[in-house]
């Protein structure tokens, strides 16, 4: 039986857009999953659902073995981290995070020595008599997740928690959030649009487009083996090359190309996307697929060199420093376990 | 430029300053001096011998006789200003309460034509209130409510409530929705959350609502005159009753009055001046 169930939940807005369609899920307790997609894709809506702040329009949503989907926020024992914080202005850091103790009707000393020790774990003993504007983002957010933590509550839910912060911040955070939650192994549920980021935070990847989830699963099975074409796009700085072309016998043959590149795993003959990461695709004078350098980019420890031909672009990651430099001649091989095939029509995964 | 701005301003100050200076020059004047055909304006501790001298002797008897039941009037000054008081008071507490909680609805939910109800409680300012008048009149003989500090309160609150709501409801617009879901996830009603984040969150709405509510109720002179002319009387009505009684107008003892009657509006708008600041611009501009 699993923590956290949704089933079939669906939402529906008044003015008739479609927000999740149907979306089924199963989480593990103590799992840290990551719901990742575009901006409305529903990846929030679904969140603020099993948070009791929106309620579905249709399906159910069962915690630890009890139906909740009636639920007001109240009594559904979560904490929620907010993309812009949502501290109260009006109190310190330490009356923040205290807040949801007194509504538990817990003693003052009791109060405080939870806050303490939360403030504590975090790096906050400094700021509790602070007020949250007087504090820089990262420690505004840091005070959110104090307050989410406080009470010990049966789920951690995260909506975009990082998305307001700069890049140092943001990597930093998300360490700590990785550190408290393996601590306590509370089971969390983290919104992001950043794929970047769910790969460094995930247990489990669920990945969701236009309000339906499209792909669950560990980091490495998403970006080894994205279940459609979106995924793959999606997932993955900079996002895997497509190329069109049909399977013939065994063989991929690109659009507009007389080439044939010898497949690894069988798949059925007929019009095929070819997916393939840029560490699967090398600069290989013998290679089969020859294009024009169209842009060449440093990219830290390689560099990223985009070959233009018939067949489209594909980008290859390379750590050769010299040579394949812009509207050069230049010819590319595909490694043949990094090759993935996709259902044009469908867009799904021909594997 | 900077000459004739400090010209307007200079202008501006004793256009509305010297009536006040005038009132409190009165209230420490006897009879005679207030009324004489030689302005006096400067106080001295003496008489003056010559009648044209522009001293008069300085007392303070005026406030002291605030105090006495002066003739045509029922009560002294004192227990008209706690008529005053007690009517702005609970009339501004209703206003406040009542507007705020109507704005909150407004605000934070789906109400089925909204736009035509808010609408509507901004029509019910388009009359003159004092249009109303006779029918109130009348309603309020029906309703025993003549004269009754209970009737003014009333009347009070449903003239300023349109008011009220309008201006609570644009401040509490200003107020992101995710206070309250914070609050509702760590425990609380939805109406703890009003009372623990929100309210406090709409302190400066809430300031600006109630100063333009009490200055209304606690100069309102039409109604009070028709209303409660006997009875709960208000000061504006008291003062306006004391015309032509045997004794003539008492008029230090109108200028001590109104200077006392001032005080309270003045010392309640310097506490909330902070909040007034940032209120005035705050509520009303849609960003």
């Amino acid at each position: 039986m699993s923590f956290l169930t949704l089933e079939r939940v669906a939402k529906l807005w008044p003015d008739g857009t479609s927000a999740v369609r149907g979306a089924d899920l199963a989480i593990q307790e103590g799992e840290l999953v990551v719901l990742l997609g575009p901006s409305g894709c529903g990846k929030t809506t679904t969140l603020r659902m099993i948070a009791g702040l929106e309620s579905p329009t249709s399906g159910r949503i069962r915690l630890a073995g009890s139906d909740v989907t009636d639920l007001p926020p109240a009594r559904r024992d979560v904490g929620f981290v907010f993309q812009f914080y949502a501290l109260y202005p009006h109190m310190t850091v330490a009356e923040n995070i205290a807040f949801p103790l007194e509504c538990a009707g817990l003693s003052h000393g009791e109060r405080d020595a939870a806050v303490r020790r939360v403030a504590e774990r975090l790096g906050l003993v400094d700021l509790l008599q602070r007020r949250p504007r007087s504090l820089s983002g990262g420690d505004q957010q840091r005070v959110g997740l104090a307050r989410a933590m406080v009470r010990r509550p049966r789920l951690w839910l995260m909506d975009e928690p990082l998305g307001s912060l700069d890049a140092a911040r943001r990597a930093e955070m998300c360490e700590l959030i990785r550190v408290q939650q393996l601590q306590d192994r509370v089971t969390t549920i983290y919104v992001t649009h950043d794929q970047e980021e769910a790969m460094r935070l995930a247990d489990r990847v669920v990945v969701m487009s236009q309000g339906e989830i499209v792909q669950v699963g560990a980091p490495g099975e998403v970006y080894d083996h994205p279940a459609t074409l979106f995924v793959a796009r999606f997932v993955g700085s900079p996002g895997m090359n497509l190329v069109e072309g049909v399977v013939h016998r065994g063989e991929f043959q690109p659009a507009r190309t007389d080439v044939r590149i010898p497949l690894a795993h069988a798949a059925p003959d007929g019009p095929a996307v070819l997916g393939a990461r840029p560490e699967h695709v090398r600069l290989d004078p013998t290679g089969p697929l020859a294009g024009r350098v169209a842009l060449d980019a440093e990219a830290g420890p390689w560099r990223h060199v985009h070959v233009e031909g018939p067949y489209g672009r594909v980008l290859a990651q390379t750590v050769e420093r010299r040579g394949a430099l812009r509207g050069a001649e230049a010819r590319i091989a595909f490694d043949p376990t990094g090759i993935r095939l996709f259902d044009p029509e469908s867009g799904r995964s021909l594997a | 430029m900077r000459a004739l701005r400090w010209i307007v301003i200079v202008l501006g100050l004793l256009f509305s300053g010297l009536p006040l200076v005038w009132m409190g020059l009165s209230s420490i004047k006897q009879r005679a001096d207030a009324i004489s055909q030689h302005p006096r304006w400067i106080p001295a501790a003496e008489a003056p011998v010559a009648p044209d001298s522009p001293r008069f002797e300085a007392t303070t008897s005026a406030f002291r006789d605030l105090a006495s039941v002066h003739a045509g009037a029922q009560a002294s000054f004192w227990e008209h200003l706690l008529n005053s008081a007690i009517i702005g008071f609970f009339s501004t507490l209703a206003t406040v309460a009542l507007g705020t909680l109507c704005a909150y609805g407004f605000s934070r939910f789906r109400v089925p034509g909204e736009k035509d109800w808010l609408f509507f409680v901004l029509s019910t300012r388009f009359m003159p209130p004092l249009a109303v008048v006779v029918p109130v009149l009348l309603m309020y003989r029906a309703f025993d409510l003549q004269g009754t500090r209970l009737g003014l309160v009333v009347l009070y609150t449903v003239f300023n409530l349109s008011l009220a709501v309008w201006l609570m409801k644009g401040f509490l617009d200003e107020i992101p929705r995710a206070f309250e879901e914070a609050a509702v996830v760590d425990g609380y009603t939805r109406f703890g959350a009003l009372v623990r984040v929100v309210l406090p969150e709409a302190r400066t709405g809430i300031a600006v609502t109630a100063v333009f509510c009490l200055i209304s109720a606690w100069n309102e002179y039409g109604f009070a005159m028709t209303l409660n002319s006997s009875g709960a009387v208000t000061v504006p009505a008291y003062f306006a009753g004391l015309q032509g009684n045997i004794e003539g107008m008492p008029w230090p003892q109108v200028a001590a009055g109104a200077l006392v009657f001032v005080a309270p509006i003045v010392a309640f708008t310097v506490l909330v001046r902070s909040h007034l600041l940032r209120g005035v611009t705050f509520g009303t501009v849609k960003q």
